[in-house]
C-alpha cells in the first residue's frame, strides 16, 4: 500500500467508539496529509476530543483501524503513540503546575533521553551532553514561542494564555510528526489568539509539522486550516477546504439546527 | 582639546581601528537562546564589512538611506555601521511604531533600504511599500514566518552577505575606498525626534557632532573600554544612538543586547553594568517593583528596609542639599549597606554601576534621592537630540537635587531674554532634513533654542523649570509648572501617569493614570474584584486610594513659596492608560499637552465644574491600527486644601 508515492501521514478507517450505549463515534474515516493544518470541527458532543484521544491512544476503537506513517497501529498505547511521532494538548491545560517552565518544556523531550541512573546523578559524560542537547532544543522552541521571559516561572502561576502557549512548547519539545491541539484557543481574548494563530502556522512553517486541531472560533479555523472536517453526532458530516465547509448544507443545519418533520 | 584625528573621524573608520586594537574583546553581547552570545571587535567589522557589502551588491550609492526598524540587536548595529561605510545614512525608527507613522517617516527619509528584525516589520514595511515609492529592498534578520514570502523586495541578512561575499571577489578594495571616502562632516545618522506637537522631523547629526561629543562626554565622564552597558532602549531614540553604538565605537566598551523587551530587568541583573542610563519612567518601573516586593515581605522584614531606607533617604537629602549629616545615621550607614541596600542594588542588577543617567526627562526628586541613597551613582543628564545628547551632566561629587548639571565642556549655555535655555557646542546639529523652517526655528546663529524654561544658578548650574511652553499661571497670578507637580504625582508607586491642568484657571486639578500593576496588587490583597482596567480605576476604594496621594503631594508643596499656591485640589482617574498608539504620549512616554486637553475637553470641564460624575468615549488605537470606543463613567474627587 504505502510506497511509491508519499501516502497520508494519519489514515482512521471506519473507527467507532463506544461508551457503554452512547456511540461516541460512528464509522470515521478521514486523512490527514503530511504537512497541512486541519481543523476538526462540530458543535459539543460531536465527538471531536473523543476522535483525538483515539488517535492519541487513550481510547481504542472497537472497530476500525488507524494507520500512521504507513503503519497500522490502533492497538497502541499513549506512550508508544508519543514515541511515535505524535504530540498533543489538552483541553483543559495539564501542565506540572508546580515545575518551572523549562521544566515542563524538558519533559516534553523525555522520550528521546536515554536515561542512565548513576552517569545522570553525576551529571557526567554522556549524561550531560545529552543533557545539553536537549536543553539546546528547548531553549530553540522558547525563543520560538517568545516565552523567554517566564523561563524560570512555575506554570501553575502563569495566567491562562502563556500556560496554553508553554503546552504547546511542551508538545513541540518531542519533535512530533502530527500534532494534535485540543482547543488551542479556548478562553483566550483576541490578542492572544492571534498570536496563538500566528505560532500553530510559524511551526506548520518551520518545522514542517502536521497539525489537526480541534477549534471552536469560526474566524480563526477558517483562515488557518487548509482542510476542515466537521463531526456532528459522532459522524463525519462534511470533509474539505474551508470554503466547501462554509456552504455545505449539512454543516449549516448542524451548527444553526434543523427543523425535524 | 580634543580633535579628531582624520584618520578616525567616522564610525566605520574607528570600528576598523577597533578590530585592530582589539581583536578579541567583546563588543557586543546578545542573549540569544538563554545564553550570552558574544561578538568581538573583530566579529564586529566582519558582519558590518559583509553587510556593507551586501548593499553594495543591491546598488547601494552614497547618500542612500537605510530605516532599521526593530529591537537592540548586534545584526541591527551592524547594519547602521555598514550603511554608513557606503557613505549612506542610517535613520532608525521606532519598532513599535503604527503603520502610518512607519509610512511617514520611510517615505520622508526617501528610504531605499530598510533592515528589519523580523516578521513583524517586514509585514508593516511590505503595507507601507506602496505609500514610499523610493523604498527598493527590505532585508530582515531573523526568517520565522516569512518562509513562503515571495515579494521579490524581500532578502535574508544571510542572503545578503552571501552576496556581499561574491561581490567582494570581483570589487576588491571596494569597500575600503567606501569607508575612505567618508568625512566628518558627512550626515552620520538622521533621527527623527518623536516631537509633542506635530509631524516628527529628522535632525541631521553629522560624525563630527556625534564623534566629538562622544569623545568629550566620555573623557569627561571616565568611561573606560572595560566598561559594559546595557543596549536596551529604541534604537531611534537619539539617546541609544550616543550612548551604546557611538560611545561604544568611540571609548570600545561592550553593549549587551537583552533577549526580548519582557526580560530587559532580568537581563539587567545578569549582566551588571557598569555605565547605565534610562529614562524616568524605567527607574520608576525598577522602584514600583521594589515597593511591590517590599509590601509582599514579612512585616519585620518591611520594617527594617523601611527602617533603613527612610535613614538613607534623609541622609542623602541632606547631602544633596550640602547640610551637615547627624552622627548616628552616618554610623549605622555600613549596617544598612550590609542588610538593606547593598543587597538591594545586587537584586536590582545595579550593584557594578559607576555612572548612571536619568535622561529624557525631569526625574522626580524623591525617585532620585532613593536611587542616591542606595549609593548608586545616579545623576541627570539634560540633552537633546539635536545636541547629539550631551548638554548637561551633573559632575560626579557634584550632584544636587535640583539642577541638572553643568555644562560638558564646550558647550555653552546662555538663557534668552524670555527664559529659555540656549546652547552651542560641536555636537549641534546640521538641521532637520528637508525642513529648513523648523530649522530656522530651532537653530540661530548656532546656537539651539531648547524651548526649556531655566536658569543657570550662582554655581554655574543649570535649573530646568519647565518646558518654556508649559510654565503658566493660575487665573489668580500664582505660577504653575505642570510637571513639576506630575513629577511628584509619578513618584506614588500607584500613578503611572499624571497630567496637570490650570492655566488661566481658578486652580489645579489633575487628570490620573493608575498604574495596573501596582494597584491591581494592592486590590487582590484587600480582595478587591475588578474586571478590567477602566473597571478598577474607577472603583471607590481606587479613588480613595489616589486621592491620599494627591494629598500627599500637596503637603509637601508647602515647603515651597512659590508653588504652595498651585496645589491639586481635584482629579479624576483617567478609565484608560495614555497611549502612544492613540498619541497621548509620545513614543518616548512624554505627554503630548495640547491633544490630551482637547481630547478630554468634557472631562477637563467637568473639573471646573459641579457634577461628580462624567461620561466619556474615548477612541482608542489597537496595536494593528483599528480603532475601538471604550465608553466609561468617570467620577471627579475632591482633595481637601487647608487654606494657609
Amino acid at each position: 500500500m504505502s510506497g511509491a508515492t508519499p501516502g497520508p501521514l494519519l489514515e482512521v478507517d471506519g473507527v467507532s467508539v463506544r461508551f457503554g450505549a452512547l456511540l461516541a463515534l460512528q464509522q470515521v474515516s478521514l486523512t490527514v496529509q503530511p504537512g497541512e493544518v486541519l481543523a476538526i470541527i462540530g458543535p459539543n458532543g460531536a465527538g471531536k476530543t473523543t476522535l483525538l484521544n483515539v488517535i492519541s491512544g487513550f481510547y481504542h476503537p472497537y472497530q476500525g483501524r488507524i494507520r500512521f506513517a504507513g503503519r497500522d497501529r490502533t492497538w497502541l498505547r499513549p506512550p508508544d503513540v508519543a514515541a511515535l511521532g505524535i504530540a498533543r494538548t489538552f483541553q483543559n491545560v495539564a501542565l506540572f503546575r508546580g515545575m518551572s517552565v523549562l521544566d515542563n518544556i524538558m519533559t516534553g523531550r523525555l522520550l528521546r533521553m536515554r536515561g542512565n541512573v548513576l552517569l545522570d546523578a553525576l551529571w557526567w559524560g554522556p549524561a550531560r551532553r545529552q543533557e545539553l542537547e536537549h536543553r539546546a532544543f528547548v531553549e530553540r522552541i522558547i525563543d520560538f514561542l517568545e516565552i523567554q521571559a517566564i523561563r524560570k516561572t512555575p506554570a501553575g502561576r502563569l495566567p491562562y494564555g502563556l500556560q496554553k502557549r508553554v503546552e504547546l512548547a511542551r508538545a513541540l519539545a518531542a519533535e512530533p510528526q502530527l500534532l494534535l491541539l485540543d482547543e488551542p484557543m479556548a478562553g483566550m481574548n483576541v490578542e492572544e489568539k492571534e498570536d496563538m494563530c500566528r505560532f500553530i502556522l510559524d511551526v506548520n512553517d518551520e518545522f514542517d509539522t502536521t497539525i489537526a486541531l480541534i477549534e471552536h472560533d469560526m474566524g480563526v479555523v477558517m483562515d488557518i486550516s487548509d482542510r476542515v472536517i466537521v463531526l456532528d453526532y459522532g459522524r463525519k458530516i462534511a470533509d474539505g477546504t474551508p470554503e466547501q465547509v462554509r456552504k455545505d448544507q449539512a454543516v449549516l443545519d448542524a451548527y444553526l439546527g434543523v427543523a425535524h418533520d | 582639546m580634543t580633535t579628531i584625528e582624520s584618520a578616525l573621524d567616522t564610525f566605520p573608520k574607528l570600528v576598523r581601528a577597533n578590530a585592530e586594537r582589539w581583536p578579541d574583546k567583546v563588543a557586543i553581547r546578545e542573549k540569544d537562546f538563554g545564553i550570552w552570545q558574544s561578538y568581538t571587535w573583530r566579529d564586529y567589522e566582519q558582519r558590518a564589512r559583509r553587510i556593507a557589502l551586501g548593499l553594495a551588491s543591491l546598488g547601494f550609492a552614497r547618500g542612500d538611506k537605510t530605516a532599521i526598524v526593530g529591537d537592540n540587536r548586534p545584526e541591527l548595529y551592524w547594519a547602521v555601521a555598514a550603511t554608513q561605510a557606503l557613505g549612506g545614512v542610517p535613520v532608525p525608527l521606532y519598532q513599535d511604531s503604527i503603520e502610518k507613522e512607519l509610512a511617514y517617516i520611510v517615505d520622508h527619509a526617501e528610504a531605499r533600504f530598510a533592515v528589519v528584525e523580523d516578521q513583524e516589520q517586514v509585514d508593516k514595511l511590505l503595507h507601507i511599500k506602496a505609500q514610499c515609492p523610493r523604498l527598493e529592498y527590505v532585508i530582515y534578520d531573523d526568517p520565522r514566518g516569512l518562509r513562503s514570502y515571495s515579494e521579490p523586495c524581500l532578502l535574508s541578512l544571510a542572503e545578503l552577505e552571501e552576496r556581499g561575499e561574491k561581490f567582494a571577489l570581483g570589487h576588491p578594495g571596494y569597500l575600503d575606498d567606501a569607508i575612505a571616502h567618508g568625512g566628518s562632516d558627512d550626515t552620520a545618522v538622521i533621527c527623527y525626534t518623536s516631537g509633542t506637537t506635530g509631524s516628527p522631523k529628522g535632525a541631521m547629526l553629522s560624525y563630527r557632532n556625534l564623534v566629538t561629543m562622544s569623545r568629550i562626554a566620555s573623557e569627561r565622564e571616565g568611561l573606560r573600554p572595560d566598561d559594559e552597558s546595557l543596549a536596551y532602549l529604541p534604537m531611534a531614540w537619539v539617546g541609544d544612538h550616543v550612548l551604546s553604538y557611538a560611545q561604544g565605537i568611540v571609548t570600545g566598551f561592550t553593549i549587551n543586547c537583552p533577549e526580548s523587551a519582557a526580560t530587559v530587568l532580568h537581563d539587567l541583573k545578569e549582566i551588571g553594568p557598569t555605565y547605565f542610563f534610562a529614562p524616568p519612567r524605567i527607574w520608576e518601573n525598577l522602584l514600583t517593583n521594589v515597593m511591590i516586593r517590599l509590601e509582599d515581605a514579612a512585616w519585620p522584614k518591611r520594617k527594617l528596609v523601611q527602617l533603613f531606607l527612610g535613614q538613607a533617604q534623609d541622609l542623602e537629602r541632606r547631602r544633596l542639599a550640602g547640610r551637615p549629616l547627624p552622627l548616628l545615621p552616618r554610623l549605622l550607614r555600613p549596617l544598612g549597606a550590609a542588610l538593606v541596600y547593598g543587597p538591594l542594588r545586587d537584586n536590582l542588577g545595579l550593584r557594578r554601576i559607576r555612572i548612571a543617567y536619568t535622561a529624557g526627562e525631569a526625574i522626580g526628586p524623591e525617585m532620585f534621592v532613593f536611587f542616591r541613597a542606595l549609593g548608586i551613582n545616579l545623576k541627570q543628564l539634560y540633552g537633546m537630540t539635536e545636541a547629539s545628547v550631551f548638554v548637561a551632566v551633573q559632575k560626579d561629587g557634584d550632584v544636587r537635587l535640583d539642577t541638572v548639571g553643568t555644562p560638558m565642556p564646550q558647550v555653552e549655555i546662555r538663557i534668552s531674554e524670555q527664559g529659555e535655555v540656549l546652547f552651542r557646542s560641536p555636537g549641534v546639529f546640521k538641521g532637520y532634513f528637508k525642513n529648513p523652517e523648523a530649522t530656522r526655528q530651532t537653530l540661530e546663529d548656532g546656537w539651539i533654542r531648547s524651548g526649556d524654561a531655566g536658569f543657570l544658578d550662582a554655581s554655574g548650574h543649570l535649573k530646568i523649570i519647565d518646558r518654556a511652553k508649559d510654565v503658566s499661571r493660575l487665573a489668580g497670578g500664582t505660577i504653575f509648572a505642570p510637571k513639576y507637580l506630575e513629577n511628584k504625582l509619578k513618584f506614588s508607586p500607584y500613578v503611572k501617569e499624571a497630567v496637570c491642568i490650570g492655566q488661566d484657571r481658578p486652580f489645579v486639578t489633575a487628570l490620573v493614570n493608575i498604574d495596573l500593576v501596582a494597584v491591581g496588587n494592592w486590590a487582590e490583597r484587600r480582595g478587591i474584584a475588578y474586571t478590567s482596567y477602566t473597571d478598577l480605576s474607577q472603583r471607590p476604594e481606587v479613588s480613595e486610594l489616589i486621592q491620599g496621594e494627591v494629598a500627599r503631594v500637596n503637603g509637601t508643596l508647602l515647603e515651597d513659596e512659590v508653588l504652595a499656591g498651585a496645589r491639586i485640589c481635584k482629579f479624576l482617574i483617567l478609565h484608560k492608560e495614555l497611549d502612544p498608539d492613540d498619541e497621548e504620549i509620545t513614543r518616548t512616554r512624554k505627554v503630548r499637552r495640547g491633544y490630551v486637553a482637547q481630547k478630554y475637553a468634557a472631562l477637563i470641564e467637568a473639573l471646573y465644574g459641579e457634577r461628580d460624575r462624567v461620561t466619556v468615549d474615548a477612541k482608542v488605537t489597537y496595536e494593528d491600527g483599528r480603532t475601538g470606543v471604550i465608553r466609561a463613567d468617570v467620577r471627579i474627587c475632591d482633595v481637601a486644601v487647608d487654606a494657609r
